[in-house]
């Protein structure tokens, strides 16, 4: 029977897709007035997290890699019951793509402690990659199972079904293990007044590269094996383009431009 | 990998997906486009699958629509699906022939494995791409993908790690059959590598949601009144299957009953954001096109010309649907299973 | 731009903005359901249990906040925001779980106010019968001595989370002839011998809230059971309703912002003769008296909790000036809601209907305005009686 658990939750903080616009121009989102969330299904997996503690001894860390204002993400996440977070913040951990993300995860969790499980949201609004949680495990050399909609703790092992792409599998897994969650596998909890208070002065200690044992060369921007190139809006004008013709020259003329436009 | 330098990586691979005896459209899809972008590379390209029960006509399909070699990874243990398996296997084989380029489906198994693989690696990977090119002064590769939920487009590279991963989605990549000439291989696994703590205790088969799949679909395809008869709707129904889209309504075709309710788009109903529309007698009220808004090609066919829809369309037919339909539905098919439009 | 500032504390503006969250995100989206179906909010009230606010009023050494009025006022007007049948669920408990708070032993706030204060399990309230309504003294349910035991035996009418509710703060007859000494509070449990409920009743608003008889047919309970002494009976139910009554001055202020907001928000996008209906003076009239008086509304409760929480005694009047003022103004800012909406107001695919529907029980429940303004009158001649 395991004894205390401790589970980490990576949260992310991202923009609030009701205020996110863009730029037609520059092809890059408009920062101002946008409003910043937890990354919902983030709250899915700190629910999972918390779900567990109801039922056994466990220690639930939160933590996230972002600017300093993420700060306001965990202490909602502190609100919501979780035992300590962690803000991992660093001028030079901007630009990173998820290899260098789960870097820098990695090594705030190794720096934690040992964990039991780790449980990540499947994938962020804003980056939609699913990349982070199943890249995080290899790095803390645990197994991974993705798109988990149910997990149950056994005496001495992890049941959960997943969803496959085909349907559901029951998978039992021996921890630490790490587990990606999707929206439909519970609802978050409200946060509570007597843990917002206490979440109100909890110590968030902050950790920077150096505080995480990694050069710059590892984080960041320059420890991101991609970059992007450019971004651009596709603007949806009505073009209003009518095909003439008999219905089979019709049909061909439909055919050639969704084809050219790569839908068909 | 850093150690090797990069021109040492080449080849493209395209990384199949085998379920359930089958090998899943997707498969060839990739492989159509890792063929594509090899010729431009100059190089040749590599279809891999991983399963058990792979018999032979799946290889000599991969290699159909284009493959110059197909890896058969062949094992009870890949029966089942285990991404940290998959990714042990996939890692193991690209250290082994070091490709520059790897595709790999964006289904749930790729998603799941494929950041395990580019961890292990210490390379860039970049999921759900809509667009693939090559930039031939420095063979790198162009990954294009949505974020925002298809609002916003970015195009990323990853210059000197290898191998530059990528997934696809299913339905945006063309399969492209041509001569099967390449050569079949069957690789033995060492047993280290299929080592894992987890245990798939049971898979259950089902069938996806289906409101879910009309608001995340990337081809819905609209009934209007303007279909007439409710037989016409197979018809339609059976392009959408060819498409790997979703069928949708307006609210008079659901009022009849000729189709659920959750399939109505509007107001009252659902907003969809495909990729690709296209109206079958659908006139265009406001309630209804409200839910048009985020589409990115919409496609209408009409009879009457001053019908509204018309004035949102990126393109429009005016005819009678059921005269478009079949001829529709006969290109498309042809598309479909042999390339050529 | 300015709004009024009530300069909050940082918990009071952290009960603020989770009543709000809660509101937002779990009661609006189901309330018209809730209306339609009169089902009873459960999970909301769950949600409400996971949030700690049950246990705003209930000292911190029972499980509470150990807050007070004003807080508890706080967490009101923003459930109120969203639909005031969750939040006279909500509140339901409070005025059952006040009078222990206010008047129970050691004992029985150990037994009664941890449960409460957690959401685990809900309080109600109970003196209202079919003859004694305003005339409270008119009650019938009798409780008498026997042996070990108190046996209850009485209708009591109306009463809000009878039947879903565990734990009852009833008020009896127990001397007759002792006039306002003649009844006594007691606590009984759902489950008692001899306490069963009427049917659910049907009523115009207020629908997510459940409604019922109480009937004590020989109801025995133990001895200690009684809460505070013999024949405080009535001096519990109006030091409670004194408390509670801001509350519901604060749901009312609550529910008056939601129309208002509906009706700001609809009459600066509906198009009349060419015009944003908004930029017709009518109607810009309309909504400045609506605006400023659900502000003078909130500035009364707020002021009057805070006199409260200061502990002042004999608060019988300013209580209910709160409670008068506040759903005075519920009732004319919902009308005027629904009539700024016009025939869409009417119409129960748009929330103000509801709401003006809703409203009305505010002018009726926990002593109608007129019995507020009889307290009101009462004590002012007390207090200019040295003039």
């Amino acid at each position: 029977m395991f004894d205390m658990l401790n589970i980490a939750v990576c949260i992310k903080q991202v923009p609030d897709s009701k205020t996110v616009r863009f730029d037609k121009e520059t092809g890059m989102m408009i920062r101002d007035g946008v409003e910043t969330i937890i990354n919902p299904v983030d709250l899915n997996a700190l629910e999972t997290a918390l779900s567990i503690k109801d039922r056994h001894k466990a220690c639930v860390h939160v933590l996230t890699m972002g600017p300093p204002s993420a700060e306001t993400a965990l202490r909602d996440a502190l609100s919501m019951g979780a035992d300590q977070a962690y803000l991992l913040s660093d001028r030079a951990f901007a630009g990173a793509d998820t290899l260098a993300t789960t870097r820098v995860l990695a090594a705030a969790i190794k720096k934690i402690g040992t964990m039991d499980m780790v449980i990540c949201g499947n994938q962020s609004v804003d980056g939609d990659t699913a990349q982070v949680g199943p890249g995080l495990a290899v790095r803390l050399q645990m197994v991974s199972v993705a798109y988990v909609d149910a997990l149950e703790l056994l005496p001495n092992a992890v049941k959960c079904k997943r969803m496959n792409g085909y349907g559901h599998a029951t998978v039992l897994v021996g921890l630490p293990a790490l587990f990606t969650v999707i929206p439909s596998i519970n609802t978050p909890r409200m946060p509570s007044l007597k843990a917002k208070m206490k979440a109100k002065s909890a110590k968030i200690p902050v950790w920077t590269a150096l505080d995480l044992g990694l050069s710059a060369e590892e984080v960041g921007l320059t420890g991101s094996p991609t970059r992007v190139l450019n971004t651009f809006v596709r603007s949806f004008e009505a073009k209003r383009e009518y095909l003439e013709g008999d219905a089979q020259t019709q049909v061909a003329a439909l055919c050639e431009r969704l084809v050219a436009a790569g839908v068909l | 990998m850093k150690n090797l330098p990069k021109n040492d990586w080449k080849g493209v691979w395209a990384v199949a997906e085998f379920h359930n005896g089958l090998l899943m459209p997707v498969s060839l899809e990739l492989i159509s486009k890792a063929r594509e972008l090899a010729d431009k590379l100059q190089t040749e390209t590599v279809a891999v699958v991983m399963g058990h029960g792979l018999k032979e006509s799946v290889c000599h399909a991969l290699l159909e629509y284009g493959a110059h070699e197909v890896q058969c990874v062949e094992h009870e243990a890949l029966a089942v699906f285990r991404e940290d398996v998959f990714a042990q296997i996939l890692a193991g084989l690209i250290r082994l022939k070091r490709p520059e380029i790897v595709l790999a489906p964006a289904t749930h198994q790729g998603k799941a494995y494929m950041p395990r693989v580019q961890t292990l690696l210490e390379t860039g990977l970049t999921a759900g791409c809509l667009g693939l090119d090559i930039r031939t002064e420095d063979r790198v590769l162009i990954q294009t993908r949505a974020a925002w939920g298809g609002n916003f487009f970015v195009n990323i590279i990853c210059p000197e790690a290898r191998p530059q991963l990528v997934t696809v989605s299913p339905n945006v990549m063309v399969a492209r059959r041509t001569e099967a000439t390449g050569r079949i291989g069957h690789f033995q696994i060492p047993m280290d590598w299929l080592s894992s703590s987890v245990q798939v205790l049971e898979s259950v088969e089902e069938k996806q949601d289906e409101p879910a799949r009309l608001t995340q679909a990337e081809v819905v395809l609209v009934a209007g009144r303007g279909i007439e008869k409710r037989e016409n709707l197979k018809l339609l129904q059976e392009l959408a299957e060819l498409m790997g889209g979703a069928v949708g309504a307006t609210r008079a075709i659901t009022d009849l009953g000729w189709l659920p309710e959750y399939t109505q788009i509007g107001q009252t109903g659902v907003t969809v954001s495909p990729r690709l529309c296209i109206t079958f007698g659908v006139s265009g009220a406001v309630q209804h096109t409200v839910g048009l808004r985020n589409v990115e090609i919409l496609v209408a066919i009409n009879k009457d010309p001053a019908a509204p829809i018309f004035e949102m369309a990126t393109y429009g037919i005016v005819a009678d649907v059921n005269e478009i339909l079949p001829l529709l539905l006969e290109k498309v098919k042809k598309r479909r299973y042999s390339g050529q439009v | 731009m300015a709004q009024v500032n009530y300069f909050l504390t940082e918990e009071q503006q952290m009960i603020v903005e989770l009543a709000r969250k809660i509101a937002i995100e779990k009661i609006l989206p189901v309330r018209a359901r809730l209306d339609e179906t009169e089902e009873f909010p459960w999970e909301i009230m769950k949600d409400l249990a996971q949030s700690d606010l049950f246990g705003i009023y209930v000292p911190e050494e029972y499980g509470g906040i150990g807050k007070g009025c004003f807080e508890t006022c706080l967490a009101l007007e923003q459930l109120a925001y969203g639909c005031i049948g969750v939040t006279t669920t909500f509140a339901a408990s409070a005025l059952g779980g006040y009078p222990i708070v206010m008047f129970g032993s050691e004992e029985q706030k150990k037994r009664y106010l941890p449960d409460i204060a957690s959401g685990s399990r809900l309080a109600a309230f109970a003196l209202t019968e079919a003859n004694a309504g305003s005339d409270a003294a008119g009650i019938q349910t009798s409780a008498v001595e026997d042996g070990d035991y108190w046996v209850l035996n009485g209708t009591k009418q109306w009463i809000t989370s009878a039947g879903e509710a565990e734990i009852y703060t009833v008020i009896a007859m127990t001397d007759r002839h002792k006039g306002p000494r003649g009844a006594t509070a007691f606590l009984v449990e759902k489950g008692d011998p001899g306490f069963s409920f009427g049917k659910k009743e049907k009523k115009m608003g207020l629908r997510a809230s459940s409604t019922r008889e109480m009937v004590f047919t020989d109801c025995r309970i133990p001895k200690d059971r009684i809460l505070g002494k013999r024949g405080q009976g009535f001096i519990i139910a109006l030091k409670t309703l004194d408390f509670a009554r801001p509350g519901i001055g604060a749901i009312g202020v609550g529910l008056s912002q939601a129309a208002l907001d509906e009706a700001v928000r609809y009459a600066k996008q509906r198009v009349q003769f060419g015009q944003y209906i908004i930029s017709f003076q009518a109607i810009q009239h309309m909504l400045a008296d609506m605006a400023t008086q659900i502000e003078a509304a909130r500035a009364l409760v707020y002021a009057v909790a805070k006199t409260i929480d200061a502990d002042a005694r004999d608060i019988a009047k300013i209580s209910a000036m709160a409670k008068l003022f506040a759903t005075d103004v519920a009732m004319r800012v919902t009308t005027d809601a629904v009539q700024i909406l016009g025939g869409y107001g009417y119409m129960k695919d748009y929330p103000v209907e509801k709401m003006m529907r809703d409203a009305k029980v505010l002018q009726i429940y926990e002593g109608t305005n007129q019995i507020q303004r009889n307290v009101i009158g009462q004590s002012l001649n007390k207090e200019y009686s040295n003039v």
